[in-house]
């Protein structure tokens, strides 16, 4: 069900007052942390990198755990702020500010939990690039935004990216995923060939070939091989946790 | 800078009313009897039946009728402003079938249709206004005898306001079936309002009321006019001359009847109630003459209601259209093509009230599934009419500053801050996705669904108690002056 009527008609905004109040909500035990990890989710639907940076300070100097504080506060906006896209509510300006902020309370973050070793653990490393040629990658960009503020660690090789770049890279950092993006239908063929390279180093069906791309359809995915494709970023996101389930099954089938 | 759209010239527009005085003269205008003695007092020369209006009455009655007005919701707000260049839409109105939308067959329109066309009307911010829709054929009433008359031979018209106001709070264009229903609508108005003083204070209504084409106020359209300019409720001309039917074949001879229509309806209603407001208005169309219909989606029609209304603003009166209409029978290629182009034409000719949206079969037919199609054509009107406009100091460069030469204009802040008033963006009705696995729906299906979300979203208003009583009197007591016992089954 989407609730998405109630975001458009009056779109929810972070309460200032909620930060001077986090001492006191916390020390105050209970419900506090719900309170808490409502407002980082809210700065995070709302795009707002300095409150979410601000909350993130907040957090860690009141001894929140922190990855407690991505998991139950700041992803649970973003997973929001993908199901208001899927249902139209939220439109891609909004989802770029809501990675941003994101990547603020990430930033603030990050150090406290690699002191812990609780760091968050990556869902998945994928690659991404655009075919060899094109240089169109709004699409492309979206995708790394989205993914790496939903967990994933992101390789980006940028545009018009050779074949060999693509299988190069796989390797050196052990890739699960590798997306290829092409806008044009001249370098759709690019997408075929990053995947018939991926096929002649052997690493498929362990790394998983994505593409998309506005002229891109599941029919065309069929006929290359690849091992999914997506419409868009949210869909994208999807299709990489899918298949991150089958890596990880398929590991643990291995073992 | 608005975006605009003419089609007369000043010189035109100077010989259309010209020609429009003439005619008020010779051959007149045949008038009901309600109104001889009112214009007779007024110097007008009435013979058989046919007045002959001279011109500096009816310039006389055009400065006292007003400038603009306000329609108002259920709270008391303004929410149609009739007057200038500002534009608002409306359904159809008095549909008497239904697009079936499992069978795509029409049937007999009943009360279910009209409910449910309001709860979408309802909420849609695209229209501003209400329509009594379409007439409800199932508001069977038995009468002394115990016979069983339809609600719409008898009581029918206040029956669908009632249905109305009891499920909306915004204002509704309405009209009536005869002379004697008018009251009784004024009524439960006033009751809606809290008294007759409020009402007409506040109007939340306006009437459309018909002279006959050509050249014809019949004892029905002439009663209703001065009966609504007694009471200081809105009344809408909505002259409807058929080019090569029952008025001129040129569009420029059926723009001067209409005017000739319009001017004598006005001096009627001046003359009654001096300051009352009224609107030029109309549904002119050109006459098939293969069908011998209205062709209410041909674009001479549309150009009709552009011209006419153009006459009405040059006089400095507001204005009403009838547009966002088509012939097709489905809501189909052809239903799109013709009510989004007419919807863009009336926007941009700043026609005040367009009414149509929802219409099929030259406005026989209403589809709840068109209206909600017609309102994202009424949206990117509303966007088009809007015209380009100027946000902040720079135009690109400032963007530029920030982003050089990488593009990446999606991130920027104002990007997030001004796509929203930029760009319209359209409900689920309209496709613009990408292909994906699924088969591609097209836009009937994806139109049902949106009306099943926009009725689920409804909040049917909560009236006074005090209120409904009231207007459940009115009904029963219209029903027992109609001749009918029993009032229609409440709503």
């Amino acid at each position: 069900m989407c609730g998405g009527s109630q975001f458009c008609d009056s779109p929810p905004k972070y309460n200032r007052r909620l930060i001077g109040l986090i001492p006191r909500l916390i020390s105050a035990g209970g419900s506090v942390s719900d309170q808490l990890f409502r407002a980082m989710r809210q700065s995070i639907i709302d795009g707002a990198p300095d409150m979410a940076t601000d909350l993130a300070q907040q957090a860690l100097a009141n001894g929140v755990d922190p990855l407690e504080a991505v998991n139950q506060g700041f992803a649970a906006g973003i997973k929001f702020a993908g199901d208001q896209f899927g249902c139209g509510e939220m439109f891609l300006p909004d989802l770029l500010a809501c990675a941003e902020a994101m990547k603020a309370a990430i930033k603030v973050l990050e150090p406290e939990m690699l002191k812990r070793g609780s760091e968050r653990e990556a869902l998945g490393k994928v690659v991404l690039g655009t075919a060899r040629g094109d240089i169109h990658d709004i699409g492309k960009n979206l995708v790394a935004t989205i993914l790496s503020a939903s967990g994933f660690q992101i390789f980006d090789l940028g545009t018009s990216v050779t074949p060999e770049q693509f299988v190069a890279k796989a390797k050196e950092v052990d890739a699960d995923i590798v997306g290829v993006s092409a806008l044009l239908t001249t370098t759709m063929a690019g997408q075929k060939a990053v995947i018939e390279a991926l096929d002649r180093n052997g690493l498929r069906p362990r790394v998983k070939a994505i593409i998309g791309g506005a002229a891109v359809t599941s029919k065309w995915a069929a006929e290359i091989g690849a091992d999914g494709y997506s419409r868009n970023a949210i869909d994208a996101l999807e299709l990489a946790k899918n298949l991150m389930g089958r890596v990880i099954n398929k590991g643990t089938v291995q073992a | 800078m608005r975006p605009s759209i003419q089609l007369l010239s000043p010189e035109l527009i100077g010989r259309i009313l010209r020609e429009a005085f003439e005619l008020l003269m010779n051959p007149g205008v045949r008038v009901g009897s309600a109104v001889v003695e009112l214009l007779q007092s007024a110097g007008v020369n009435i013979d058989g039946g046919v007045a002959r209006i001279h011109e500096p009455l009816v310039r006389r009655c055009l400065a006292s009728a007003p400038r603009e007005f306000y329609l108002y919701n259920r709270q008391g707000e303004k929410a149609v402003h009739y007057g200038g260049d500002d534009v608002h839409f409306d359904p159809g109105s008095c549909c008497v079938q239904m697009l079936d939308p499992e069978t795509m067959e029409a049937r007999q329109s009943e009360t279910r249709d009209l409910v449910r066309i309001v709860q979408v009307t309802e909420t849609l911010p695209q229209f501003a206004a209400q329509s009594t829709a379409v007439v409800c054929n199932d508001a069977v009433v038995s009468n002394n005898a115990g016979n069983y008359n339809d609600a719409p031979s008898a009581i029918g018209d206040l029956y669908r306001l009632f249905v109305v106001l009891q499920h909306s709070d915004k204002p509704v264009v309405t009209g009536s079936f005869s002379a004697a229903g008018l009251q009784g609508m004024i009524d439960l108005l006033a009751a809606d309002s809290g008294s007759p003083d409020n009402l007409r204070q506040k109007p939340r209504a306006v009437f459309d009321v018909c002279p006959s084409p050509p050249l014809n106020w019949s004892e029905f359209g002439s009663h209703n006019l001065l009966d609504l300019a007694r009471a200081g409720v809105p009344a809408e001309i909505v002259s409807m001359p058929l080019a090569g039917g029952t008025a001129p074949v040129t569009l420029a001879g059926s723009v001067t009847q209409h005017a000739a229509e319009v001017l004598a309806g006005i001096t009627l209603h001046q003359l009654a109630g001096p300051g009352s407001p009224i609107v030029w208005g109309g549904a002119p169309a050109i006459f098939d003459m293969r069908t011998g219909g209205a062709p209410m989606g041909a674009v001479e029609t549309a150009m009709l209601n552009l011209a006419c209304a153009e006459v009405g603003k040059h006089l400095g009166l507001p204005t009403h259209g009838y547009l966002v209409a088509t012939d097709s029978k489905l809501v189909d290629a052809q239903a799109g093509a013709e009510s989004a182009r007419s919807a863009m034409l009336g926007a941009l000719a700043g026609i005040n009230m367009i009414s149509g949206a929802g219409m099929l079969e030259s406005l026989a037919c209403f589809s709840v599934e068109k209206l909600v199609i017609d309102a994202e054509s009424i949206a990117s009107a509303q966007r088009l009419a809007r015209g380009i406009e100027v946000r902040g100091e720079s135009l690109a460069t400032a963007m530029f500053a920030q982003t050089g030469l990488s593009g990446e204009f999606l991130q920027l802040k104002e990007t997030r801050a001004l796509f929203r008033q930029e760009q319209y963006l359209p409900s689920s009705v309209i496709d613009r996705s990408a292909r994906g696995s699924e088969p591609p729906s097209d836009v009937f299906t994806r139109a049902r669904t949106r009306a099943d979300e926009l009725v689920s979203k409804y909040r049917k208003p909560s009236l006074p108690e005090d209120v409904l009583r009231k207007f459940q009197a009115i009904v029963s007591h219209e029903a027992e002056r109609a001749g009918v016992a029993a009032a229609p089954p409440m709503n």
